[in-house]
This record gives structure tokens, sequence and C-alpha cells, in this order.
């Protein structure tokens, strides 16, 4: 039970989702060096980190590959003004308060949660999602946290230094305590 | 097993059972109530009885379901209610059974050889009825597993510095040793009915219930090693559960709660109670199923004078809470002091006083011990008096606090009311059917009973 429960059975870890459109982040991210923001434009200000809009495919989309057939449900969406129905990867239940901008600007990466979505042809979940796992951070911070300029670095790799520089960068981000970030209504309001 | 001491010199003890019994009559006896005698019309009544209480229970409880624990008098500043008064109640009830069982069995006491089995079965079904109250007054009983440590996804674990923990460990260790003494205690006499049994169903279920019992010497030999240990195993939870239960008010700072003679006095009138739902449930069984050879005036007698000492220690524990609180000068205690005796739920203090240490006085009275009727009422006196003792405490020192901001008043709803009538009918039916299922007194201690009183007192080993 107690190993079923943290299997990716249950947590739906690496499970690739079918999307409408072949969207592939390995070729947007990985190959042509989008930044995250480009398309998740409120992750800095907001809880969400936002669903780009069509016209944000359309930027580029309405000169590149402009003909091709699989490309036909974002210029019909474009036409139409109807969204394209992406299918939701990362799902937290609904009593869990989670804010990208508080994690985003107080050092925490997006691989450090979201993996390598710069190899990631379809995207999976890496993280489990679990309550423990949120707490392991939580309680530690300071294994994960980044310079500002490297928030959005894929690539980006604790260095031997971690536990030090992690100290630093809390200290310099004002981070709570691990009493405050850990309290049942930090998440559970 | 060695001698009972005989402690009223100069007098011939009075046998713990009557003349004139064979091992066959005694195995009889208490088998056919089981096995042979038909449904009674006595006893149909009294099943549907319980059982249509058992269906108000239902009711409640799928009610405070649907709706949640706001159809219950509970409200800020008192969550407790009646939910705790009634789970610590029945804990508490619990107690005899254990005590029978296991002190009474180490110090070699042999009256208490008719009497365990149903004591035992009685404090399983207190212990089912007491656990029930916490499950149901978390609200989200579905949740209740979140009280259990064990190795969660959610990286976090019970807090193991609050007394309510510690009880769900006493409460659950206590369940488990008490069912496992109490099968242990039954596999002779299961055995026995196996091979009395004359139908085929009565013998497949005695037969495996029986876990494949001979009677050979290297069983009873075991049997009694594993009886022995059980026994101390389960002496010691005799005092830690009530003690465990009364750290829920002791190491809380409310007034009226945050004192050290909590867990004797708690123990003392767990016991109290107890010894009262035996005499309770022990008088009615024995008229009705002609058990008064086995269950003796003398039995009953011997109930009483626990319960008459058990009395006086929860008296004396009374009397130091009200000298305590004059003697510390801390002025909420004293005015906690104060509201028992003249604030709006004083009648409640004035009849718990009346009930528990007034009533019981009668006990010194040897006519009274020894007048069945008698001990019948001031059992079930001792048993309200008991449960407002419970009541006393929960809701007099919650609706006065330390600041006047904070106090309340608190009256049950008829939920309430149908929550605790249903325990109290989950009980009888549950005892309802034991004394139809399963032999309601140790068959096999009986007649070890019957061996030692036939060739005198110490004869046997």
């Amino acid at each position: 039970m107690l190993v079923l429960a943290r299997s990716p059975y249950i947590t739906n870890q690496r499970v690739t989702r079918n999307q409408p459109v072949q969207f592939s982040h390995k070729h947007h991210v990985g190959d042509d060096g989008i930044d995250c923001r480009y398309c998740h434009t409120s992750v800095e200000t907001s809880a969400y980190a936002g669903i780009p809009p069509t016209r944000t495919c359309m930027n580029c989309h309405s000169v590149l590959f402009n003909n091709v057939g699989y490309l036909e449900i974002v210029r019909d969406s474009y036409r139409t003004d109807e969204s394209i129905h992406w299918v939701r990867v990362h799902r937290l239940a609904d009593y869990v308060f989670f804010n990208h901008s508080i994690h985003v600007n107080k050092g925490i990466g997006c691989s450090t949660c979201h993996g390598p979505v710069n190899q990631m042809p379809l995207v999976y979940q890496v993280a489990p999602l679990n309550m423990g796992w949120c707490l392991d951070c939580h309680r530690n911070p300071q294994a994960n946290l980044r310079p500002k300029d490297q928030i959005f670095n894929m690539d980006w790799k604790a260095p031997a230094n971690q536990e030090e520089v992690g100290r630093q960068l809390a200290t310099e981000y004002k981070l709570r305590t691990t009493a405050e970030l850990t309290s049942c209504s930090t998440c559970h309001r | 097993m060695s001698a009972t001491p005989n402690l009223r010199m100069g007098q011939e003890p009075e046998p713990w059972i009557e003349p004139g019994h064979s091992y066959a009559s005694v195995t009889d006896k208490i088998s056919s109530a089981v096995l042979t005698r038909p449904v009674g019309i006595g006893w149909l009544a009294g099943f549907a009885l319980t059982f249509s209480i058992v269906m108000v229970l239902f009711l409640a409880v799928a009610y405070l379901f649907a709706k949640g624990v706001g159809i219950w008098g509970i409200n800020i500043p008192i969550g407790w209610g009646f939910a705790i008064v009634n789970f610590v109640w029945w804990i508490g009830i619990g107690h005899a059974g254990t005590l029978i069982s296991a002190i009474l069995y180490l110090l070699n006491q042999k009256w208490r050889t008719s009497i365990n089995r149903f004591a035992e079965a009685m404090t399983l079904f207190a212990v089912a009825c007491a656990g029930l109250f916490p499950l149901l007054h978390t609200g989200r009983p579905w949740m209740a597993y979140y009280m259990l440590p064990y190795p969660s996804t959610m990286g976090i674990w019970p807090q193991f510095r609050s007394p309510l923990i510690w009880d769900v460990f006493a409460v659950s260790t206590y369940a488990t040793v008490s069912l496992v003494f109490w099968f242990i205690g039954l596999i002779p006499d299961l055995a026995t009915l196996r091979d009395r049994a004359k139908k085929k169903w009565q013998q497949m279920i005695f037969g495996m219930l029986s876990m494949g019992w001979r009677g050979s010497a290297r069983h009873w030999h075991r049997y009694q090693s594993a009886y022995l240990l059980l026994a101390g195993l389960a002496t010691p939870l005799v005092l830690s559960v009530h003690t465990v239960v009364s750290f829920d008010f002791a190491v809380g700072i409310v007034p009226g709660w945050h004192t050290t003679i909590f867990p004797p006095y708690f123990v003392a009138g767990a016991i109290y109670s107890g010894f009262a739902m035996v005499l309770t449930l022990a008088i009615p069984m024995r008229a009705a199923y002609g058990m008064q050879d086995f269950i003796t005036r003398r039995h009953l007698e011997q109930c009483a004078k626990v319960m008459l000492a058990t009395g006086l220690i929860v008296a004396y524990g009374y009397f130091f809470e009200f000298f305590l609180s004059f003697y510390s000068g801390n002025k909420f205690d004293l005015f906690l002091t104060h509201q028992r005796l003249h604030g709006p739920y004083a009648p409640y203090y004035y009849a718990l006083l009346l009930c528990n240490i007034l009533t019981p006085q009668l006990l010194w009275i040897r006519k009274v011990r020894r007048n069945i009727a008698a001990l019948f009422v001031i059992s079930l006196v001792i048993n309200t008096g008991m449960w407002l003792e419970r009541f006393v405490i929960v809701v007099i020192s919650l609706t006065r606090d330390f600041m006047p901001s904070a106090w309340g008043r608190y009256s049950a709803t008829v939920w309430d009311y149908a929550t605790l009538a249903g325990t109290l009918g989950l009980f009888t039916m549950l005892i309802f059917l034991f004394v139809r299922g399963l032999p309601a007194i140790a068959i096999s201690e009986m007649r070890e009973l019957v061996h030692q009183e036939s060739h005198g007192n110490g004869g046997h080993q």
C-alpha cells in the first residue's frame, strides 16, 4: 500500500498526455531556445503560470509552417476565436493554494518541479506532487534555491557549495522560517 | 490455584457456587443457554427493542455524516460536549471487565470466575461504544486514519505531544488486548460447545473458533501460560487507559482540568462505574437464565464492596479538587468551584454528589449489599452519577474559561441524546447477542471451581 501510494501508477508521474496539437516543448524550448515566459507570461506575477492564447502561437506561425496540416487546429482556433483545449498535465488538489509567482520570485526554478521540459516532446509530470514532496522542500528550501538569473535555466544544476549558497540566498530572498513555511495554512487556507 | 483466605473470621464462608453441582451440571447449565434453550419471548422482545434503538443510532449517525457536527449542541467555547462525556463514560465502564479478568486473576480471587466472561464482553462492547464517539466527533470520520502514525505521502505525522494521540494508542491497545484475552479465555469453552452442539452449523462455527482445542495436558499447559501472560499484559492497562484519558483534561490548562489528581481519580471512577455496570447486567442475567447458583449473592456483595471502596476514592478526589481550589488561591480555580456550586450547571453538580458520594454510603450496610433489588437501583444511580461527573468536568470548565468573553452555555440537542441512547441500545443489543451466542460464564473455570469447592480450599494443585 505504502509503495503503491508512491508509485507512478497513483502519482501519474511520467505519463504523457495526448494534446490536440502535437506541440513539442523539446522543439520550442530546447531547439529554438524560447524563454518560458514568452508563452507562460504570468508566471512571475500570478498564481497561474498562464496558458498562452492562440495569438501567441500565431506570432510565429502566421509566417512559419503556415501551410502544414497539423497546425490547422491552431489556425482554425485563431479564425474562430475558439481556444485550443489543451490537456492539463499538472493537477494539484483543490484544497492546495499553490502560487507560481512566490516560488519563482523566491528562487525556485521551473525545472526544480517541472523537470527538463526542454527535453520533453510531450510534457509529462516529473515530481510526485504529493504533500510529502512539497514539504521536503518547504522544510529545507536551501537545497533548491537558485540565483535570480538561473530561474528559467532548464539545465541548472546545484553547485557543489549549494548548502552555503542556499543559505545566503535564503537570507537575500528573505525566506520565511521553516515553521511558517510548513504551517498548515500556508498552503491550505 | 491456591486458597483464597477467608477474611470474615470465625464464620464459615459462603461457597462461591451453590452446593450440589458437578462438572456435568455446570457444563449443562451454562451451555444450554447457547445450544438447547429455545429463544424466549423475553429475549426476543429485548432484542427487538434494543435493535430498534440501534436503528436510532444509525439514523443519528447518518444525519450527522450528512450535516456535520453542527447538529450537536457543541459550539465554541464548548467544543467537546456529549461526545467526549460519553466517550469517557463508556471507556470507564469497560475497566471493571479488565480488572476482574486480569488483576483479580493475578491475585487468585476465586469470585472472579463466574463473572469474568461477561464482564470482559461488557468491556469490549463498552470500548466499541466509546470508540465511536471520538470518531463521530471529528466530524470527518473518514479522515480518522490521520491519527495513526504511518509513513504517509503527506510527509506529516500525528502530533505526538498531544494527549489526544496518546488516547488513540491507549484505547486501541486496550481494545486489542481485551479482545485477545477474552478470546483466549473462550477457547476451551468453545471446544466444549463444539463437542456438545447437535447441529452441523453450530459444530462448524464453534469448531473453527475453538482452533483445534482437544483439551490435552499440553494444551492446558500452554493455555494457562498464555492466559497468565495476557493477564500480566492487561493489568497495567487497567491503570493506564483511564490515566491517559484523564490526560486529555489534565494536560490542558483549563480551570478544573489542570490538576494532578485526575489520573488516580479517573481510574477509581472508571472501576467504580464498571462494577456498577457489572451489577446492572449481572442481576437481570442471573434471573433470566437461572444462574443464581453460579452468580451468588456473595458475588454481588463482593462487587458492592469494590464499588464502595472505589466510590470512596472518587469522593476523596472530589474533596481534594474542592480543597485544592481554595488551597491554591488561584482565582480561576476558585471561580470554577464557585460556578460548580452556584453556576448555571450547579444542579448537575449536586446530582453528581448525591449519586456518587451519598448513595453508595448505603453499601456500608450488609443488608443493602445483600438486597438484590437495592443493588440494582444503586448500580443504576452510580452509572448516572459517573456520567454526570464527566458532564460536570467537560461542560462547566469549558463554559467558564479564564475570560468572561470566552464564556458560553451548552445544551445538548435531540441528536446528542439520540446518539447517547443509541450507544446504550447498541451495548445492550450486543449483550443480548452475547448471552445467546457464547457461554456467558466460563465453563472450564467453573468446573475448576467445583473441584476446588468439593476438595476444600487449596485442595487443587
